[in-house]
C-alpha cells in the first residue's frame, strides 16, 4: 500500500553541514503490516517518516500511497491519509486548547474547515467513549486545557487523535522515547490495541530493540540512510536482541560499538 | 484638576471603545496567531482615509465603514501574501506593507489629511453620550461575531495554528491559509477602527496610526493583567476592550497631570515595555516560593 522508490534526501547541500540522510531507499509496506523500525542515531529513521508525511520533500525518487503518487503533495494534504504521533509529547496536541477541541480538530482531519460550529454534542459523546478506553480518567475532563496533562496523557491523547479518523497509515516516531518506562509501556500496550483492533498499517520507529521485536509483524533496520535488514513472520518472532546487535556490528564495521549502550 | 480628570473620562471612554476595535484586531494576530503584525500602524489610517474620502464623496458614513473594513482586509492580505507565499518573516512583512501603505494612504487622501467638517458621521466627539452608545454597540457586535467565528471549525483551526503549527498541519489544515485569514480579519477590524476614529475625530491624517500596534498591545496586556485569563472567550475579548478604555483614561489622566503630548509616545512605549517584561521580571526577582504558588494557581 506504501511504496518508496529510490528515495534520496540530502540536508544542507553544498555546505559544511551537508548530510545525506537517505540513500537510494526503496521500501514496500503491505496492507495491514505493523513494521517496527530500528537503527542508530542518524540512520534516517525519522527522516524516512518525515518524507512520508511530507515534512521534508525527497530530492529524488517517488512515494506512492495506495498507488497515488504523493511525492510532491504538501504535508497538510497528505494528512488525510496519515495518522501521526511524534517523539515530543508537546508536538501532537495544542496545549492552549481543550481536550475536546483537540479531538474535534483530529475528527476533521483532511476535511475542509467550514463555518459550522467547531464541536457538536454528539461528538462529545463519542469523545467520552473513546477517552474511556485510555483509562486515564480524561473522559471527565473534556474541557481541560491539554497543557495541564502529563506527557504520557498527552501522548495517549495524540494517539487517539491520530486514529480517531482511521488513517490509511499510522506513523509513530519514537512516540514513547520521552516517557518514563512505566508510562511508555502503557502507551505501547495502547498502541498495539488500537493498531490491532483497527487493522492499521503502521510504521513505528523505536530505539528499544526489545520493543521492536515484541511488537509488530515485521522489523526493518536502517543504517546510513538505507534499510540493511528486513524480517517478518516466524523469523522475526524468534529474533533475539543479540541477533540485532550482531547485524548492527557487521553493518557498521564496529563503529556501532559506540551506539551499543544506547540501543541495548 | 480632579474635576478636569473626571470631565475627561466619558470622552476617553468613547475613544477607548473605538480603539478597542483595533485592540481586538491586534489580539487576533498577537495572541491567537502568535504573530506581531506591524501592518496595523498603517492599515488604521487606510481605513480612516477610505471612510473619510468616501464620506466627502457623498457616501453614507455607515456604508463607508464597510469599505474601511475592506481596505484594511486588503492590507492584511498583502502582509499575509508576503509572509506565507514569499516566506518573509512576519515582522518584516508587516513593516514592508506598513511602509508601502504610507504612500497609498497619501494617494487615497490626495494630501496628508482630510477634514470632515459638517459632514454626516455615525460617531463624533461632538456628542459624547451618543458616541458612547454607538461605540458600545459596535463593540458588542464585533465581540459577538468574533466569539462565533472562533468557535467554528475554521476559527478553531486558526487558534490551533497560533498554538502548534506542526499539529495543525498533521490534522490536514493549511497553516498558511489560516495565517492569511487571521491577518485579513485582524486588519479588517483595524480598518474599521480607523474609519470610526476618523469620523469620531472629524478628520483622517496620514499619521493617525503611528504607534497603533503599541496601543493595541497595551490594551491586550492591561486587559489580561487586570481581568485575568479565565472564563470563556467572550470574557477575554471584553477584557481587551476594557483594557483599551483603561489605557485611554490613563492617557487622559497623565495629560491632565501635565505630560506634554509630544512625550506621549515615549510614555506609551515605556509603559508597554514594562508591561511586557513583567513575566520575566517576576521569574527573576520573585522568591521561588511565590513563583511556585503562582505556577500552582495557573
Amino acid at each position: 500500500m506504501l511504496e518508496l522508490k529510490n528515495i534520496d534526501k540530502v540536508f544542507n547541500p553544498g555546505t559544511i553541514n551537508e548530510k545525506q540522510a537517505i540513500r537510494n531507499l526503496s521500501f514496500t509496506l503491505n496492507e495491514g503490516d505493523f513494521v517496527t523500525v530500528i537503527g542508530g542515531n542518524g540512520a534516517g529513521k525519522s527522516t524516512m517518516l518525515n518524507l512520508i508525511a511530507g515534512v521534508h520533500s525527497a530530492d529524488a525518487g517517488r512515494i506512492l500511497l495506495d498507488r497515488q503518487d504523493i511525492t510532491r503533495l504538501p504535508e497538510y494534504r497528505r494528512a488525510k491519509l496519515l495518522g501521526r504521533v511524534f517523539q515530543d509529547p508537546m508536538m501532537g496536541t495544542a496545549g492552549n486548547m481543550g481536550i475536546e477541541e483537540n479531538l474535534a480538530m483530529a475528527y476533521r482531519r483532511g476535511k475542509t474547515r467550514t463555518l459550522r460550529w467547531g464541536i457538536s454534542n454528539e461528538e462529545r459523546e463519542l469523545y467520552r467513549e473513546k477517552l474511556k478506553m485510555l483509562e486515564l480518567g480524561l473522559e471527565n475532563r473534556l474541557t481541560s486545557k491539554v497543557r495541564l496533562l502529563s506527557g504520557g496523557q498527552r501522548q495517549a491523547l495524540t494517539l487517539l487523535m491520530a486514529t480517531l479518523q482511521s488513517p490509511r497509515l499510522l506513523l509513530l516516531d519514537e512516540h514513547t522515547a520521552a516517557l518514563d518506562p512505566k508510562t511508555a509501556q502503557k502507551v505501547l500496550t495502547l498502541t498495539e490495541k488500537i493498531v490491532c483492533e483497527n487493522g492499521l498499517s503502521t510504521l513505528m520507529v523505536t530505539h528499544n530493540m526489545k520493543d521492536a521485536i515484541r511488537y509488530g509483524n515485521r522489523l526493518v533496520m536502517m543504517h546510513e540512510g538505507n534499510i540493511i535488514y528486513d524480517v517478518s513472520g516466524e523469523t522475526k518472532k524468534h529474533l533475539k536482541v543479540g541477533d540485532l546487535l550482531a547485524k548492527f556490528e557487521s553493518a557498521s564495521d564496529g563503529a556501532f560499538a559506540n551506539d551499543r549502550m544506547l540501543l541495548a | 484638576m480632579m474635576g478636569g480628570i473626571i470631565a475627561a473620562i466619558p470622552g476617553a471612554t468613547a475613544q477607548g471603545l473605538v480603539w478597542g476595535v483595533m485592540a481586538l484586531g491586534v489580539y487576533i494576530t498577537y495572541k491567537l496567531l502568535d504573530i506581531a503584525d506591524l501592518t496595523v500602524d498603517s492599515s488604521l489610517c487606510t481605513g480612516g482615509a477610505t471612510s473619510a474620502v468616501l464620506i466627502l464623496m457623498g457616501m453614507h458614513p455607515l456604508l463607508s465603514l464597510a469599505f474601511a473594513v475592506l481596505a484594511g482586509m486588503l492590507a492584511g492580505l498583502v502582509t499575509g501574501f508576503l509572509h506565507t507565499r514569499l516566506h518573509i518573516s512576519a515582522i518584516l512583512a508587516g513593516i514592508l506593507t506598513q511602509l508601502g501603505l504610507y504612500s497609498v494612504n497619501l494617494r487615497i487622501m490626495g494630501k496628508s489629511s482630510v477634514a470632515l467638517l459638517r459632514q454626516p458621521v455615525v460617531i463624533s466627539l461632538g456628542n459624547i453620550s451618543m458616541a458612547l452608545v454607538i461605540g458600545a454597540a459596535v463593540i458588542v457586535a464585533v465581540v459577538a461575531v468574533l466569539y462565533w467565528f472562533f468557535g467554528t471549525e475554521l476559527g478553531c483551526a486558526i487558534r490551533a495554528t497560533g498554538n502548534n503549527r506542526k499539529m495543525v498541519r498533521a490534522q490536514g489544515v493549511n497553516t498558511d491559509a489560516m495565517k492569511i485569514i487571521g491577518l485579513v480579519l485582524s486588519n479588517g477590524l483595524v480598518g474599521l477602527a480607523g474609519g470610526l476614529l476618523a469620523q469620531y475625530q472629524g478628520s483622517a491624517n496620514v499619521n493617525m496610526g503611528r504607534g497603533a500596534i503599541v496601543i493595541g498591545l497595551a490594551s491586550v496586556i492591561i486587559g489580561e493583567v487586570i481581568f485575568g485569563v479565565r472564563f470563556n472567550f467572550a470574557y477575554q475579548l471584553g477584557a481587551i476592550v476594557a483594557g483599551s478604555v483603561i489605557y485611554q483614561i490613563v492617557i487622559a489622566f497623565v495629560l491632565q497631570l501635565g505630560l506634554s503630548t509630544e512625550d506621549l509616545k515615549l510614555f506609551s512605549a515605556v509603559t508597554v515595555a514594562v508591561a511586557l517584561s513583567v513575566p520575566t521580571l517576576q521569574k527573576k526577582f520573585l522568591k521561588p516560593k511565590a513563583a511556585a504558588a503562582q505556577a500552582g494557581r495557573e
